[in-house]
């Protein structure tokens, strides 16, 4: 009903100075940008913190200045940062984004101020968390988890101003995000152009949006916890807090649930592994289909594993506190729960390998990401498997078969798909072209390396190494083989850390020298690749909001005079639309 | 459908409904014809709110029914002495009085927004801030009353469990910050309308949206009348 779906440019914000077009800027591409940067950047400062905690792990002793309290710091930190402020804000605020508009065919988000106001919000954020590692004490050190009650107990790294750090900068970022996936749901719903129906958006779109509802429903238990444990922190309430003895003193608490917390804390903390998921299927659905150049396998039963999959990560939060003391009974109707979700994400996976199945495979840097992706998503979900059911999961609680696991499912895959995109879209948001060679070793070395990182620790797991432990010791029942699988690890995790600078050298060094990019270079038919201009400019279209006739997926159409028909073709003879098709 | 009522539907009509929505669904560019995108996003922004405000209930019954001391009286803590005489419930009573009138005020100020009616709308809508910031005042008084005089405290309070004063504080006090906020939205909007902004773009629809955080607001509260006072 907003004048924008018109083709009509008056309401739109135009920015004359500088300062509107490229800081306080209303535009989707450019806040995409500063989402994107700003997520890598402090992606950056938690890879770091990695790095130190392999140094200790590997070389225990070598680094006195890693303290154990530094440790713990450096895991929370790590944790919070890749999972929330990196892999969410660059999924959604930054891809989101910017494809959301192009890839639906409007000229800009429905409420370009409140999605502005998200970005500002959400550096807010950012900065109130990196504010922690210049607090007394430093940044919190009780898992990214922050289980009270010790994540406010004496003895915890960061318990005093740490803690309040994080627990504010995570309220903060809730409602940055707030803002801006109300956004991107009303965008995806109510501004899609002429022909433009929800089962002909590229699959990309689907997974943000979906995501972003996720999202808008699964932060709400984080900012409810958030806000009880910093009144339990700074007023002294006893939400979260029992009775308990702490350094020989009998605390001021009573009668509060730690497990209120945990249950909390998962209702958010499992749909965030699909709020992170889903954006990089829908990604790599893509990114597989156009370097393979066929159409998607299966494109309906692909939304509908993306909507079941979301629907069903929001019943079972609980397979994360099988150790937690909860009611035993609970964890029959969770391990069930979890395992069901096996089936649409089955699904995906085969419907990828069909799809790849007898196609035309153009092995770039953007495929070759897609398919590493399949790789560690398989294996991570198969040991998601193992830890789902109770009975396997209990010995395996704690261990570095857990760190394995979740790494290769929400860590690398996503940041697989990251690569992927980044390489993918890189020509049209910058219009440059950037180094196959370097791109091709940032991703054998990636690859590789991260498969060095991760598939011994599963072995370490099932040795029993517990994770999240400052140094080893003399212990029994550790053999020697673990502390060398700890030393290759760390050097490998070395490696593939170096390597990322091979990507950034490749990607700021060509946006400033790069060969000029063809506007389509993948001859790929969604939307985005169809703009008048390369970068977009702003209002996306020019005078006329782009007509869509067909789905995103029109590769290798029999009798086609090209190998693809974008979306906005008009059906033809030799091109019907895909209804005549059907 | 306009003219049908829910006494009257029949099979066929359920059928019809059924295929406008799938319709709807399957249709370009609006899933919601017609309808502003404020308005849509407003209704988003409402759910999302409401797993805030379910959160936080739930997590108060929870508490309430793990306490390790017994949980305060209610008819007793929420009472007002009125000439000796206390009175249980009578100042919420009241207060959820005055903010279930203001559903109503509301209602007629979108009612009159869409027939342009400025003045009408104006005035009915500063009756609703009135009755908000009436509530708010209200509310400010219990407070008060439950810390200077009953000695509550969220770390601790005199009659039992700790959990009372830290989940009533919490989440009034949480709910009592969408009613200022509402006030303050109210306030903007209805200046606006004034001043015949509304009037100029033709378009009323704001009103409406401030009404459905309005009534949202509203609706919440009765949960909160009920699982505070009333359990």
């Amino acid at each position: 009903m907003a004048t924008t779906i018109a083709d009509d440019l008056r309401p739109m914000h135009h920015p004359k100075t500088w300062v509107g077009k490229y800081v306080w800027s209303q535009d989707h591409k450019v806040i995409a940008i500063q989402y994107g940067v700003t997520a890598i950047a402090i992606g950056l400062v938690a890879l770091v913190l990695s790095v130190l905690m392999r140094l200790q792990l590997g070389f225990p002793g070598l680094f006195p200045w890693i303290q154990p309290e530094n440790y713990l710091q450096y895991v929370s930190m790590h944790g919070m940062i890749m999972v929330v402020y990196l892999l969410t804000a660059l999924l959604l605020g930054g891809f989101g984004n910017y494809m959301i508009p192009l890839m639906i065919g409007a000229r800009d988000m429905v409420f370009p101020f409140v999605n502005m106001l998200s970005y500002w919000i959400y550096l807010l954020s950012v900065l109130v968390l990196v504010s922690g590692f210049f607090v007394p004490g430093g940044p919190t050190g009780a898992g990214w988890t922050l289980y009270p009650p010790q994540a406010i107990s004496e003895g915890t790294p960061g318990n005093q101003w740490g803690i309040v750090t994080m627990l504010g900068s995570l309220a903060i970022f809730i409602i940055a995000f707030t803002m801006g996936g109300l956004n991107y749901v009303t965008t995806v719903l109510q501004a899609r152009t002429r022909g433009m129906t929800l089962m002909r958006m590229p699959l990309t779109v689907w997974g943000i949006f979906i995501a972003s509802i996720m999202g808008l429903l699964a932060f709400p238990a984080l900012f409810v916890a958030a806000i009880m444990m910093l009144l339990d922190h700074l007023l002294g309430s006893s939400f979260f807090m029992p009775a308990m003895m702490t350094m020989g003193q009998e605390s001021n608490t009573q009668g509060g649930s730690p497990l209120l917390f945990q249950h909390l804390f998962w209702f958010f903390g499992h749909p965030e592994v699909y709020i992170v998921a889903l954006p990089a299927f829908g990604i790599v659905s893509d990114l597989i289909s156009v370097h393979a150049r066929k159409n998607i396998f299966g494109y309906r039963m692909m939304v509908w594993a993306i909507v079941i999959i979301g629907g069903l990560s929001f019943l079972v939060w609980a397979h994360h506190m099988y150790v937690s003391g909860m009611n035993p009974y609970f964890g029959f109707f969770f391990a069930t729960s979890t395992l069901i979700i096996a089936i649409p994400t089955a699904i995906k996976v085969y419907n990828w390998l069909l799809t790849l199945w007898r196609g035309d495979i153009h092995l770039r840097v953007p495929m070759l990401f897609a398919i590493a992706f399949l790789f560690t998503f398989i294996h991570g979900g198969l040991t998601g498997l193992f830890l789902g059911n109770v009975s396997v999961d209990v010995p395996l609680s704690d261990t570095f078969f857990v760190v394995g696991h979740f790494h290769m499912v929400m860590g690398v895959s996503p940041i697989l798909v990251i690569f992927g995109a980044i390489y993918h879209w890189y020509p049209k948001i910058t219009g440059r072209m950037w180094n196959e060679t370097l791109g091709q070793v940032h991703f054998w070395v990636t690859f590789l390396g991260v498969y060095a990182v991760y598939l011994p620790m599963h072995y370490l797991g099932i040795l029993g190494v517990p994770r999240r432990y400052y140094a080893l010791g003399e212990t029994s029942f550790i053999p020697e083989s673990a502390h060398l699988a700890n030393e290759a690890i760390s050097v490998a995790a070395i490696i593939v850390f170096a390597a990322q600078f091979l990507f950034f050298y490749n990607m700021i060094w060509n946006l400033l020298r790069g060969p000029k990019a063809d506007p389509n270079p993948w001859g790929a038919a969604s939307l985005e690749w169809q703009t008048p201009q390369t970068p977009p400019g702003h209002g996306n279209w020019g005078p006329h909001l782009p007509t869509v006739y067909r789905w995103a997926y029109d590769y290798s159409v029999p009798h086609a005079s090209r190998d693809f028909i974008p979306q906005n073709e008009p059906p033809s003879a030799e091109a019907p639309s895909e209804e005549a098709a059907l | 459908m306009d003219h049908v009522t829910t006494s009257q539907l029949e099979p066929r009509d359920a059928a019809q409904g059924i295929q406008s929505i799938a319709a709807d669904w399957s249709a370009d560019q609006e899933v919601f014809r017609h309808t502003h995108w404020g308005k849509a996003m407003m209704w988003i922004f409402l759910l999302s709110d409401t797993f805030i405000f379910s959160c936080f209930l739930t997590a108060y019954m929870t508490m309430r029914a793990s306490a390790s001391l017994p949980w305060p009286n209610t008819a007793e803590v929420f009472a007002l002495s009125i000439g000796g005489q206390p009175i249980p419930l009578i100042l919420i009573a009241i207060m959820t009085f005055v903010l279930i009138s203001s559903s109503g005020t509301m209602a007629l100020a979108v009612n009159y927004g869409y027939r342009g009616d400025r003045r009408k709308t104006a005035a009915l809508m500063f009756a609703t801030a009135l009755f908000g910031a009436t509530f708010v005042g209200m509310q400010a008084f219990e407070w008060t009353k439950l810390i200077v005089e009953e000695g509550v405290r969220p770390w601790a309070n005199p009659m039992g469990a700790p959990q009372f004063g830290a989940s009533f504080f919490m989440i009034t006090g949480f709910h009592g910050l969408h009613v200022t906020c509402g006030v303050i939205m109210l306030l903007i909007v209805a200046t606006l309308v004034l001043r015949g902004h509304y009037d100029r773009t033709g378009d009323y629809s704001a009103v409406e949206i401030a009404g459905l955080y309005w009534h949202f607001v509203d609706l919440v509260w009765v949960f909160i009348f009920a699982f505070f006072y009333l359990w």
